[in-house]
């Protein structure tokens, strides 16, 4: 019976908890009122797309009170005139085809919502609704009450309008008409038939596709000329410059043509080449919508905290309004802000968004507490020391490195080739000129455009966004998210990996748990896991899942206090687990001060302790160990060097381990290692490494949810695929070689066009055929050997 | 033969119509969310169909 899942949410219902209801099954409270919510509505379709599509409703009493604030308010509203108002929310939540249907039925279930539409890839909803009928804040509990609770953060509060830049999309619409309407218009002339009808259509004809050629020339390939130009200012050669080149000449050469009425000109394969370079940009920006590279901690602090006035009154303000001195109220499961110290007695901090590190840290009152921190437990209060742009973790983005462009950091492969490829270009135009200004001056000329023409590098163009934008998507598929085709480079060069410990090769999911002490008989067992039951303390919830399953007894009278343990009594027992202070025994007898462990204690008999170790991730010493052959590993960590000599015994000899790293000092690492010449790769999670993944020359992010939280980052990898890291390099290096082979068949392409142009043969109709083929067997020669080498290093795994 | 003339025109005036409408739509946003749509448009008012959610509309239109 408890096998069966919770209609609502589909997690496993424990015994004695399930709650029937209307002939469904559920596990828990929220999950049943969520059901109720949707059948008195008329919404129970819901259930029929998928199953248990939901999410069990978490409390948030409290939350979103900052949403009654006006100047917030307009801040996150996309749209406002009268009473009709827009608004985004984020939902991370969204994944099947139930939420897009529940979402836009919204206005069922509240008055004044008039429409609601989802974009699924980007796990946004947008609601329109009347600010007369319904706030902000009610649709943001509403939301809540379903399951489907908006992620609101600081980042909102600045973003504001975001402008899609669809011009790329407009580019390529415009390349694309002009390249078909011209194709179709020149056809007759590529059959030379002397014919009287076609000949004297011929000059009607060629004005169309003068014409048609224009705006091809003029706006979709304005880019390259853009591009070009910049890099000939900065003096650095790259592909572009060819491209424009050969894009300039062909444009005149065939205006001139036309004009003298010695020809068609190349119009259709110049309105072709732009199509088709515009097509392979198309292909390589492969966005993952619902991801986000760039975060920074906007996307994680809150917008707003309850900041106590002199009167002791509450109120909701902007976390940039607040300042020095200001006393804060920070609830359960709320973030901290900004550096400040601790009022109330006790609090439990979790960092685990900034180091990783998943047990949370006890403060004292008057201790300090850092930014970043998230309140477990009561309420508490706080008094502020930096305001937020100031705070140590904040800081950490004012450094250089986070307002450089990244793009200009690095050369790619195609601009290596083309320094050299441009010059020689150039010479052997200027020689082919040289040589026939002797002959015949027309032929002269028209070989040295020629030249330019044929060899304008498009297939050389093609090749590196077609194979990048292949193996963008082949990784994607494999939970691997690039932020751009530029990184699988970066990948490739890679020498050295730094990897963070906390979070990075340890897992913040389980925890490798050992009891040390007298042993436990069965009862016993029985009776701590029932008491553990009731704790939500992250040490209490693991050591919970680690204890074997057993049944529910009553617990008579519970206690938890807060940065101390739980003390309760059940079945006539007292039983207490906890610290070893709050146990009541010395630190010595304890043994080391470093673990982390829960004591127990049952009625006045001490047990023994259950000691936390840091688990690390599977496949972790395999993937060590391949990697060591190749690369230089390094182990960077914001922790004590307590679990140095555990680590040297997982990892491989000559891996570095250095401890007690602050995030500027992780930072200043990577750049010395740079410095010392080495590319280098840094592997991490927190927002503490963040610093680190910016300077480093490719940063890859671990995260256990894609879909939560990230530090700005070139990659993000799912937690699970961590072991394979190796092939994904061993894939990036393979993406260069294939580059590397088509460069060689398109210049094989360009030295066959190159022996039409120089001899003074060059034909439209052969450039139009050239051009086209070279494009044609490039992009599949370049699919196929991506594909080929992601399933074949499959294999051998 | 100067049908000609009028045909081609014909022809590239109908494109050009096509090309117009596929700005206006890129630039209203259709082209943002290729997904949410291939979803949306195999939903009905699926909420009529069932039996017993009839009785509860009927419910509460007695309430």
């Amino acid at each position: 019976m408890s096998e069966q899942g919770c209609f609502h949410c589909g997690l496993t219902i424990a015994k004695n908890e399930e709650i029937n209801f209307d002939g469904k099954k559920f596990c828990c409270n929220g999950c049943k009122t969520v059901y109720e919510i949707f059948s008195l509505h008329d919404l129970t379709c819901y259930y029929d797309f998928e199953k248990s599509p939901g999410a069990t409703p978490q409390d948030i009493q409290g939350k979103y009170d900052f949403l009654d604030n006006e100047a917030i308010l307009s801040k996150l509203l996309e749209f406002q005139e009268g009473n009709t108002a827009i608004v985004s929310l984020n939902i991370p939540h969204i994944h099947c085809s139930s939420c897009i249907w529940i979402l836009e039925n919204l206005n069922r279930i509240q008055k004044g919502i008039s429409i609601s539409q989802v974009n699924f890839p980007e796990k946004r909803v947008r609601v329109t609704f009347n600010s007369d009928v319904v706030s902000l804040k009610s649709i943001a509990y509403l939301l809540s009450s379903i399951g489907y609770e908006p992620y609101i953060s600081l980042e909102n509060y600045e973003a504001g309008k975001n402008n899609v830049d669809r011009s790329l999309t407009y580019k390529l619409g415009v390349a694309f008409f002009c390249f078909g309407n011209i194709m179709l218009l020149s056809f007759p002339e590529y059959f030379e038939i002397k014919e009287f009808w076609l000949d004297n259509y011929k000059p009607f004809f060629r004005i169309l596709i003068f014409l048609l050629a224009l705006p091809s020339f003029l706006y979709s390939a304005s880019g390259y000329y853009v591009s070009a130009y910049k890099s000939i200012k900065s003096r650095m050669l790259n592909i572009d410059i060819p491209i424009a080149l050969g894009i300039i000449v062909m444009f005149v050469r065939s205006t001139f043509d036309i004009v003298m009425n010695y020809g068609s000109g190349f119009f259709d394969s110049l309105t072709g080449l732009v199509f088709f370079m515009l097509l392979g940009k198309m292909f390589q920006i492969k966005t993952y919508s619902f991801l986000s590279f760039e975060r920074d901690f906007k996307s994680y602090f809150p917008i707003a905290v309850t900041k106590i006035n002199m009167d002791t009154s509450e109120e909701s303000v902007a976390i940039y309004d607040v300042v020095k001195g200001d006393r804060l109220l920070i609830r359960n499961q709320e973030l901290i802000p900004v550096d400040g110290i601790l009022i109330s007695e006790k609090a439990e901090i979790d960092y685990s968004f900034v180091t990783g590190e998943a047990v949370p840290i006890t403060k004292k009152s008057g201790d300090k507490v850092f930014a970043g921190g998230k309140q477990i437990g009561k309420v508490v209060e706080m008094e502020v020391l930096h305001s937020v742009s100031q705070s140590y973790l904040t800081q950490l983005w004012s450094n250089e490195i986070f307002q450089k462009n990244v793009e200009q950091k690095h050369k790619t492969i195609t601009d290596k080739i083309s320094r050299y490829f441009t010059p020689i270009l150039l010479l052997i135009a200027f020689a082919g000129f040289g040589y026939w200004i002797f002959i015949d001056t027309n032929t002269a000329f028209n070989v040295f455009t020629a030249v330019l023409i044929v060899a304008c590098p498009c297939a050389l163009a093609l090749t590196a966004p077609f194979t990048f934008g292949n193996i963008l998507r082949i990784m994607g598929r494999q939970k691997m998210y690039l932020k751009n085709a530029l990184v699988i480079e970066q990948l490739a060069k890679v020498d050295t990996i730094v990897f963070d410990k906390t979070g990075t090769i340890t897992t913040n999911k389980k925890s490798n748990i050992v009891y040390e002490g007298s042993p436990i008989s069965d009862e016993n067992y029985l009776l701590i896991k029932n008491v553990l039951r009731a704790s939500n303390h992250p040490l209490s919830r693991m050591l919970y899942d680690f204890l074997p399953d057993s049944k529910r007894l009553k617990v008579d009278n519970f206690e938890e206090i807060t940065g101390k343990g739980i003390l309760a009594s059940i079945e006539n027992k007292t039983i207490q687990i906890g610290s070893a202070a709050f146990i009541g025994i010395s630190d010595l007898e304890a043994g080391e001060i470093e673990k982390t462990a829960l004591h127990i204690k049952i009625d006045t008999e001490y047990y023994g302790q259950f000691n936390f170790q840091n688990q690390y991730r599977d496949g972790l010493a395999a993937l060590f160990l391949t990697l060591s052959k190749k690369y230089q590993l390094k182990v960077l960590s914001g922790d004590n060097d307590g679990e140095r000599s555990n680590l040297e015994t997982i990892l491989p000899k000559g891996t570095e381990l250095i401890f007690n790293q602050k995030p500027e000092q992780k930072l200043e690492y990577i750049k010395k290692l740079q410095e010392k010449g080495c590319s280098v790769m840094m592997v991490g999670d927190g927002l503490n490494d963040a610093g680190a993944l910016a300077q480093s020359n490719a940063g890859i992010s671990i995260s256990e949810n894609v879909n939560v939280f990230s530090p700005a980052c070139d990659a993000i990898l799912d937690a699970h695929e961590f072991s394979r890291l190796d092939y994904f390099l061993k894939l990036s290096q393979k993406s260069i070689l294939i580059i590397k082979m088509s460069f060689v068949l398109s210049l094989l392409y360009n030295v066959i066009g190159l022996s039409f142009a120089v001899t003074g043969n060059l034909l439209p109709l052969v450039a139009a055929i050239i051009m086209p083929l070279s494009t044609i067997t490039i992009v599949s020669f370049v699919t196929l050997m991506s594909n080929y080498f992601s399933s074949s290093n499959l294999k051998s795994l | 033969m100067s049908v000609i003339y009028l045909l081609i025109s014909v022809s590239i005036f109908v494109a050009i119509g096509f090309f117009i409408a596929f700005i206006i739509a890129v630039k209203s946003g259709q082209y943002d969310d290729d997904y949410t749509p291939s979803v949306r448009m195999l939903f009905d008012d699926e909420t009529k169909i069932t039996p017993q959610n009839n009785n509860s509309t009927i419910e509460e239109k007695q309430v």
